[in-house]
């Protein structure tokens, strides 16, 4: 099946609804598993319990990063090739975006008050993705404030493509910023740095989370289908000549 | 290239005549570097050492708010129709009003700082360096700004949309603003790297500016 | 499991997380419901799609 098949809304409803039931299986049972190993991991030796927190925190962290990452492929299915789902797409993903990149920020910051005794702190990472925060809630807020779908699309398309050139730009600006003021207090955990077994109950959370994505996306895309054929039929059933 | 420097022309003029125009932007530049001994306290050492922030702030400000008429008033007596649908591409459309608006509203900015540096007790060279930032910056400024003033063109309520917007994206170029003037008070030889890359922030915002907003008129006003 | 003299900080944010979650979840589905439903009373008032399918259909 080609992404152009998937260019029908109905045949894209039909699918879903196929799908959907698999997909929320799928993300409960990992999620399960994924608690569980996160329950029965050792201690860090520094950290002691509060590593926990990292196996929430990082994949929250990681998903705001992706979901901006599938907006702006949205976006540039809705400029460029006229994707006719590109825009329910974009839409739909940015609240459950949002919603991430706050976890990521609350989790981060209860799990900075034990690590470095403080609940806030205008580090790179932190700094950069308040900001992220910031640009999600002015991209819903332009969704909701352009009353024609297919309007506000094009223009939160362009503001996707621009956030997500800035997005590094912050990055990069802040980690320079912050070397000319203090030291910030690096997380030193890479991917191989990180003992098994703290990795592997992480990934697994991390597939969790992302299948979680997948499955709220879908789901939320099939609603902003159904709102825009409501929608269409509300205009058709108001301009019929009443007997 | 004629109609470019007709349509450079008008936009000066235009902004210069109605309402106050926007050297009412450097009256709220005053007024906010003016509030801030108040909130922050009188202590002249502390003034000098929030000094580059507090102009950068006001200078970011001011600028958002002469934003909101870049395009509004052209769209509210339908010129920006007509200028959609002229054989000039939009782009350069764009670029030229954004040059307008950095010519009446941003300049004046850079001018009134060392007036205002006094007030902050802030000593020549951190005036001298404020105001080069100021020069490097407030391009990109304008050039971020006008995407935002693009997208909320076509809305009624645009005003907050706009700054809620803009801001986020202004953001670098604040924190290199700042951090070059820093530098160029307490450790001269660190000033080149921030100032290179605030300097590239607004040749990038040249480039980038007049695309998306061109893309945005382009896409809101059908 | 002993969790350490930080214990409240790690359960806040597994609660926090469980929580946000579950209102994305329930708004999605709250959502849908609410589509479903104005699409059956349309259907019900006699508007009909331009290709004859169910308004209310999801095939």
């Amino acid at each position: 099946m080609t992404l152009i098949d998937l260019a029908n809304p109905t045949r894209f409803l039909s699918l879903t609804a196929k799908l959907l039931p698999w997909l929320a299986a799928a993300t409960a049972i990992l999620l399960a598993v994924g608690l569980y190993q996160s329950a029965m991991a050792p201690d860090d030796y520094q950290q002691g319990a509060t590593v926990k927190i990292m196996f929430i925190h990082v994949p929250n962290a990681w998903l705001s990063m992706f979901v901006w990452g599938v907006m702006s492929l949205s976006a540039l299915g809705t400029l460029v090739w006229r994707h006719p789902l590109a825009d329910v797409s974009a839409k739909a993903a940015a609240p459950i975006g949002a919603a991430f990149t706050f976890l990521a920020l609350v989790t981060g910051s209860l799990w900075g008050r034990p690590m470095w005794g403080t609940y806030w702190e205008w580090d790179a990472r932190l700094t950069s993705v308040l900001i992220l925060f910031l640009m999600y809630l002015g991209l819903i807020a332009l969704w909701r404030a352009v009353e024609d779908p297919s309007r506000a699309a094009r223009a939160a398309a362009v503001l996707t493509l621009v956030g997500a050139i800035n997005i590094p730009i912050i990055k990069f600006s802040v980690d320079w910023w912050n070397t000319l003021h203090q030291p910030a207090s690096v997380l030193r955990m890479g991917g191989s740095t990180l003992d098994k077994a703290f990795l592997i109950p992480l990934l697994v959370m991390a597939v969790a989370f992302s299948l979680l994505f997948i499955t709220l996306h879908l789901a939320a895309m099939r609603n902003e289908i159904l709102r825009r054929r409501v929608r269409a039929l509300q205009m058709q059933q108001a301009s019929q000549p009443r007997a | 290239m004629t109609a470019l420097i007709a349509l450079l022309r008008r936009d000066i003029q235009v902004a210069l005549r109605i309402g106050g125009g926007a050297l009412i932007g450097v009256l709220f530049f005053l007024i906010v570097v003016v509030l801030m001994p108040f909130a922050v306290g009188p202590d002249l050492a502390l003034l000098k050492k929030l000094g580059p922030a507090i102009l950068w702030l006001g200078a970011l400000l001011a600028s958002l708010l002469t934003l909101d008429r870049l395009f509004a008033a052209d769209h509210d007596d339908g010129s920006l129709d007509l200028l959609t649908m002229s054989r000039t591409p939009l782009e350069l459309i764009c670029l030229t009003k954004a040059v307008a608006h950095w010519l009446v509203a941003g300049l004046p900015l850079i001018v009134a700082t060392p007036i205002l540096g006094l007030l902050l007790n802030l000593d020549g060279d951190a005036t001298l360096a404020v105001a080069l930032t100021l020069l490097a910056g407030t391009p990109a400024l304008t050039f971020t700004g006008m995407i935002g003033a693009a997208l909320a063109v076509a809305l009624r309520r645009g005003g907050l949309l706009l700054a809620v917007l803009v801001l986020p994206l202004s953001i670098p170029v604040l924190i290199f603003g700042v951090a070059a003037s820093n530098a160029a008070v307490i450790e001269p030889a660190g000033f080149g790297a921030p100032f290179s890359i605030l300097c590239a922030l607004s040749l990038a915002g040249l480039v980038i500016g007049p695309l998306a907003a061109a893309a945005s008129l382009r896409h809101g006003l059908d | 499991m002993s969790l350490g003299p930080y214990a409240s900080f790690i359960v806040w944010s597994y609660l926090l997380v469980a929580l946000v979650v579950l209102i994305l979840i329930g708004w999605i589905a709250l959502d849908y419901r609410q589509q479903r439903a104005r699409l059956r009373e349309l259907e019900a008032s006699g508007v009909t799609r331009r290709s004859g399918r169910g308004v209310a259909d999801l095939s």
